[in-house]
């Protein structure tokens, strides 16, 4: 059976800590040549800059190759090709494949199709467990565990994938608590409450971005964007509200660290980069790590 | 009696085989394309438009000499979910069966998500029931839900 990485759900709770083991393990010995004369597609129908470049990164650390493609543009896509056809023809070439797709499902399918095993690097808003994996090493280097943290999830929670895949996967820890704070229109959609009532798990929703946050461990920031909004009244009403400012840190627990996955537009003012408890970029180097984790595991090389 | 002779004339009985009752009137023709019947060589008779008091208005498919396996019946359940069979052996009705939704569906509905791969490709759909009733389908591959409202067969 071959290992793909499709949703966050389909590792258990000890993958999850392999992969965070490992990484930890690739972040003080990145240069490997566990993936010598390997050879790994990354197909990317979608560009992006963050993604593509430290996965890039990871592979060429482990000594592999990187075939395929940063757009669909410059794929047989424009010819009309079948995502079935380029998924069959390519699995023929590589050993691995690295896949982003503008439509949801996508990976799932190109899994079932793929006789090499498939890392999803985002099929459209639905999934995107790289992400969710560094950002857990980024809680666990910073916090020194992923048990008892009061977890803030703030922005776009209906929309944004990475606070979805991120609340299901912290909730198979001990003794989290989640606090939401969002607008009517981006709330967290009832499913992942749901599932943190089954779980037992606290959490509480609010519409203010005030002072609560000095209870946090970890803000996770998203953007909010105007395309979400059905009447553009509503966003101009909000967008202004969910932004992260040097001051409002002041009283916050000390081990406090603001996350975001990036790009950021303006949803973290600049002012808070020069801040101890700002994370972001950091949380982006981690993704190189935590992907040479995720492609060591995938393809049994460690 | 009279509501049992009525019946009797409107569709003739089967010697051997399987009666589809209270299939929705206006779905009916949706059941015989997912079961297949357009494809076998079997006697086939059926009635649409007959009066119901549950449905309003049914229809009802007699299928001489097949009998069919649980699985392949419960694919019309999303679309009759109020079917009962009644298996014919020489005249005389020997079992009754009601559909049940399975608990996954391959096919016959679409994704809702016009985002999904399985909208832009041709790929059959493939979902996991999260609830029978009011319906709810997990799609395999965006994972979205699809909920009776927005219920679409293909």
């Amino acid at each position: 059976m071959k290992k793909d990485l499709i949703s966050i759900t389909d590792y258990s709770k000890e993958e999850y800590l392999r992969i965070l083991e490992l990484a930890a393990f690739f972040e003080l010995n990145p240069n490997q040549n566990l993936l010598n004369g390997k050879v790994v597609a990354s197909l990317f129908f979608e560009p992006s800059t963050r993604t593509r470049l430290s996965f890039e990164t990871a592979i060429s650390r482990l000594g592999g190759r990187v075939i395929g493609f940063a757009d669909a543009g410059s794929s047989s896509v424009t010819k009309g090709e079948t995502l079935h056809d380029t998924i069959r023809m390519i699995s023929n070439y590589a050993d691995l494949i690295v896949m982003r797709h503008p439509l949801e499902g996508a990976a799932r399918y190109a899994a079932e199709i793929a006789s090499v095993p498939v890392i999803n690097a985002g099929d459209g808003a639905n999934q995107h467990p790289t992400q969710t994996l560094l950002d857990m090493y980024s809680i666990l280097k910073t916090q020194g565990t992923l048990d008892n943290l009061n977890i803030f999830m703030v922005g776009d929670l209906k929309y944004g994938r990475t606070v979805h895949s991120l609340l299901m996967a912290m909730s198979d820890f001990e003794n989290p608590i989640f606090n939401f704070i969002a607008p009517d229109e981006l709330l967290m959609p009832d499913e992942y409450k749901m599932h943190l009532r089954e779980k037992g798990i606290r959490y509480f929703e609010h519409r203010e971005f005030t002072d609560i946050i000095s209870a946090a461990d970890i803000i996770y920031m998203t953007r909010v964007q105007k395309e979400r909004f059905s009447d553009p009244i509503e966003y101009e009403k909000v967008k202004n509200i969910y932004i992260l400012r040097d001051r409002m840190l002041k009283n916050t627990k000390p081990n406090v660290r603001v996350l975001h996955p990036l790009p950021r537009v303006n949803e973290i003012h600049t002012d808070v980069d020069r801040n101890e408890k700002a994370y972001y970029f950091d949380q982006a180097l981690n993704g190189v790590f935590t992907r040479e984790a995720i492609i060591a595991h995938t393809l049994n090389l460690i | 009696m009279e509501e049992n002779v009525k019946k009797k004339l409107k569709v003739s009985a089967i010697k051997d085989g399987t009666v589809i009752d209270h299939i929705p009137a206006q779905n009916l023709f949706k059941v015989i394309s997912i079961l297949r019947l357009d494809h076998i060589d079997n006697q086939i008779t059926f009635g649409t438009n007959l009066e119901s008091y549950k449905l309003g208005s049914k229809a009802i498919i007699k299928v001489s000499d097949k009998f069919f396996e649980d699985d392949e019946i419960n694919k019309i359940a999303l679309i009759a979910p109020h079917a009962k069979l009644n298996i014919i052996r020489n005249y005389a009705v020997t079992e009754k069966k009601e559909v049940e939704i399975p608990a996954e569906i391959r096919g016959i509905v679409r994704c809702f998500n016009p985002r999904c791969i399985t909208n832009n490709e041709a790929i059959t759909t493939r979902f996991a029931v999260i609830s029978k009733s009011p319906i709810a389908l997990k799609c395999h591959y965006c994972e979205k839900i699809t909920d009776q409202e927005h219920l679409q067969i293909q």
